[in-house]
């Protein structure tokens, strides 16, 4: 056989049907579903009178619009209570596995999904969620699609695709301390733009993305959608194999044998084609601050906010000009002295256990500025936080000022009562910093944990790499 | 889903480039668990000076006279045009229904997102990619002054301009199919029902994991 892409190997083990035209029905394994999207492709299943295909296949947790504070008082808004009450009502009716509110278990689709195992290595994971992406970290095929798509999987346990492009993105060498996946991923999507992985399958390869933990991996693969690569993904290798170990939804026994061998061919092979490669020096990555609207507006934390007049293509300077605006920026201006009103750490970037570590470290033993209206750290799935508790984490970042909250979406699109205000400006860990993304009129820098811990103390942006 | 075959209707020159769905329908209203309603909702940040809530009355909101959408001689417009990586970031299917909703059937740029994209045609929205010199035509007609309609029709894929000019856009097979005759994809999956059950028994053997 040709010499084949990971993408290419995952791809063909499940394709179903092909037209002629390469329109393909791709078999898929896992489901996670959400409260935000669902909902209406449970209705159209009712609607034509249709069951979904494999019960077994689905995983649901609410997520995005679930309050972080007071949840044993229930939920207040009325029309997010309706839509978190559809949730259940669909996965009772049809018998899906969910994990409610106040399961140790619930949190964030994409953190749960391999917290417990359920996305495997190989596998095709869909999720009415962009950030479905994430999962490819195990080199799984995971894509986020429509609600339509969500029916469809539903009712057919297939999604109809055609085939992507494959590109690799090879990160060569090692970064430099203080460097985190959030900077490596976003340096990809300033040498990429947001529009660069459109039509692609994206593979992340190299030494530095094979030096991060499986955790890292997860961090740049959840924002391969960013650089508008419907799926990333990453080769499986041991510490793939170490991690999905004995999570409840893995394999055990012989059935772990066999799968766990089977994974390590989940690879690309040596000489495999790829229809584009970049390539990237981990070794000059520095840590990263959007600066703009969109996520390829991003610069290392050494410089400073650009001007539309040293653009040449027109719609970028106005794009430019128009980002500024929004953001309450001047050209020049030097990113480190960018002052920050409120801190967000959390979403499905950047929630995991080695990010709270990683922001506890900075915040210990600090108080966070007296600028800083709001800091608070939200945890991926309640076994995050759980798991932060024992380690003494959620004291650290309360004794620096910083609110401890339960796990979901939450300021990451600010669906629930977490969100800035017209004009703050926030530093997030989360993955978007479109305009009202959360709040409308509010400004958000994505940064690292690290970098949003040490933005939090200092009150302004600081180089972590000097403290 | 809503058939698609020709359609003529003015343009609305939405000159931005990576607009996003959020900008298109922002969070709060996602809350819905319908898929109508998000109309009066489309692109709410900029097409009003105030914040929008769910269960406003949005007709007696004050519009943002400097966004395009408001202005006179662009409405009852049907045909949105914008700038590259239209319909980037969240896949909500919702921002396709709010422009439905709202009354557009095509969309035209350079370049769109691919999850909005793919989820365009389940509602029958058509989105057409044309190329930066064509778009930037477009841009130029529709912004002078006097409103510029066109004609789309899927069946010939073809533009046809108030010149009397024509030109072609691509189109998915299967998707012109799936459009021009209003069908159900699920239906059409589900014919294969059989291959989707044999799929199945022979992944059981090669990898019982996943069952
Ligand atoms: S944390 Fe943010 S990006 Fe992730 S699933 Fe939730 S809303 Fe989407």
């Amino acid at each position: 056989m040709a010499s084949r892409t990971l993408y290419d190997k995952v791809w063909d083990a499940h394709v179903v049907h092909q037209e002629d035209d390469g329109t393909s029905l791709l078999y898929i394994d896992r489901h996670l579903i959400h409260e935000v999207t669902s909902p209406q492709a449970f209705e159209g299943l009712v609607l034509a009178n249709r069951k979904p295909w494999r019960t077994d296949s689905v995983l649901a947790v609410p997520d995005h619009n679930i309050p972080t504070i007071n949840r044993d008082k229930g939920i207040t808004d009325p029309v997010a209570k309706l839509q978190l009450e559809t949730l259940d009502k669909n996965c009772k009716a049809f018998g899906l596995t969910k994990f409610d509110m106040n399961d140790i278990r619930q949190g964030i689709v994409h953190i749960i999904g391999p917290e417990q195992g359920a996305t495997l290595p190989g596998m095709t994971v869909v999720c009415g969620d962009s950030h479905t992406s994430t999962h490819g970290a195990f080199g799984a095929l995971a894509y986020g699609i429509g609600t339509s798509e969500v029916e469809h999987v539903l009712a057919t346990q297939c999604l109809i695709q055609k085939k992507m492009k494959n590109m690799l993105v090879n990160v060569e060498g090692q970064t430099g301390k203080g460097v985190t996946a959030k900077d490596i991923v976003l340096s990809i999507i300033a040498k990429l733009g947001t529009a660069g992985g459109t039509g692609y399958a994206i593979e992340f390869a190299g030494q530095a993305i094979r030096d991060l933990s499986m955790e890292g991996r997860m961090t740049v693969c959840n924002m391969a959608i960013e650089a508008g690569a419907r799926a990333g993904m990453v080769a499986v290798d041991e510490k793939t194999i170490k991690y999905v170990k004995g999570r409840p939804y893995a394999p055990t026994k012989e059935q772990w044998q066999q799968a766990s061998t089977a994974w390590l061919e989940l690879t690309s092979d040596a000489n495999a084609i790829f229809d584009a490669t970049v390539v990237i020096d981990a070794s000059t990555i520095e840590p990263q601050v959007t600066w703009g609207t969109s996520p390829e507006m991003v610069l290392p934390i050494s410089a400073i906010v650009p001007s539309p007049d040293d653009e040449t293509d027109t719609v970028k300077a106005q794009g430019i000009a128009r980002a500024l605006t929004y953001m309450g920026l001047k050209a020049g201006e030097a990113i480190n002295n960018i002052k920050i009103d409120k801190v967000f750490i959390g979403s499905c970037t950047n929630s995991r256990i080695e990010d709270l570590r990683e922001a506890a470290a900075i915040a210990q033993g600090h108080k966070i500025a007296d600028n800083i209206m709001l800091a608070m750290v939200v945890p991926g799935s309640g076994l995050v936080k759980q798991q932060a508790e024992q380690e003494g984490l959620d004291k650290i970042f309360i004794d620096a000022g910083f609110e401890w909250r339960e796990p979901g979406c939450s300021m990451c699109l600010a669906m629930n009562a977490d969100r800035l205000e017209a004009g703050e400006r926030c530093a997030s860990t989360s993955n978007r910093n479109f305009e009202g993304r959360q709040g409308q009129g509010g400004r958000t820098h994505l940064v690292s944990p690290a970098m949003a811990a040490g933005a939090a103390i200092a009150g302004h942006f600081v180089d972590i790499r000097e403290l | 889903m809503e058939q698609f075959t020709q359609h003529t209707g003015l343009i609305l020159p939405l000159d931005r480039a990576n607009v996003d769905t959020d900008a298109i329908i922002p969070k709060q209203y996602l809350k819905s668990i319908k898929r109508t309603g998000f109309g009066p909702t489309l692109f709410d940040d900029w097409r009003y000076v105030t914040v929008g809530e769910p269960g406003m009355d949005h007709s007696k909101r004050v519009l943002n006279s400097e966004f395009v959408l408001n202005q006179p001689e662009f409405v009852g417009a049907s045909i949105l045009l914008a700038r590259k990586n239209f319909g980037c970031g969240s896949s909500r299917e919702h921002a396709v229904w709010a422009l439905v909703g709202y009354g557009f059937r095509v969309v035209i740029a350079p370049s769109f997102a691919d999850i909005f994209f793919n989820n365009s045609f389940k509602s029958g929205l058509l989105p057409i990619v044309l190329d930066n010199e064509m778009v930037d035509f477009l841009f130029d007609k529709s912004l002078s002054g006097q409103g510029y309609s066109l004609t789309v029709n899927l069946e010939k894929q073809q533009i046809v301009l108030p010149s009397g000019d024509t030109f072609a856009f691509d189109v998915d097979h299967y998707r012109k199919y799936c459009l021009l005759n209003g069908l159900d994809d699920i239906a059409l999956t589900l014919k294969h029902t059989d291959a989707i059950k044999a799929y199945e028994e022979q992944r059981k053997q090669e990898a019982p994991w996943l069952f």
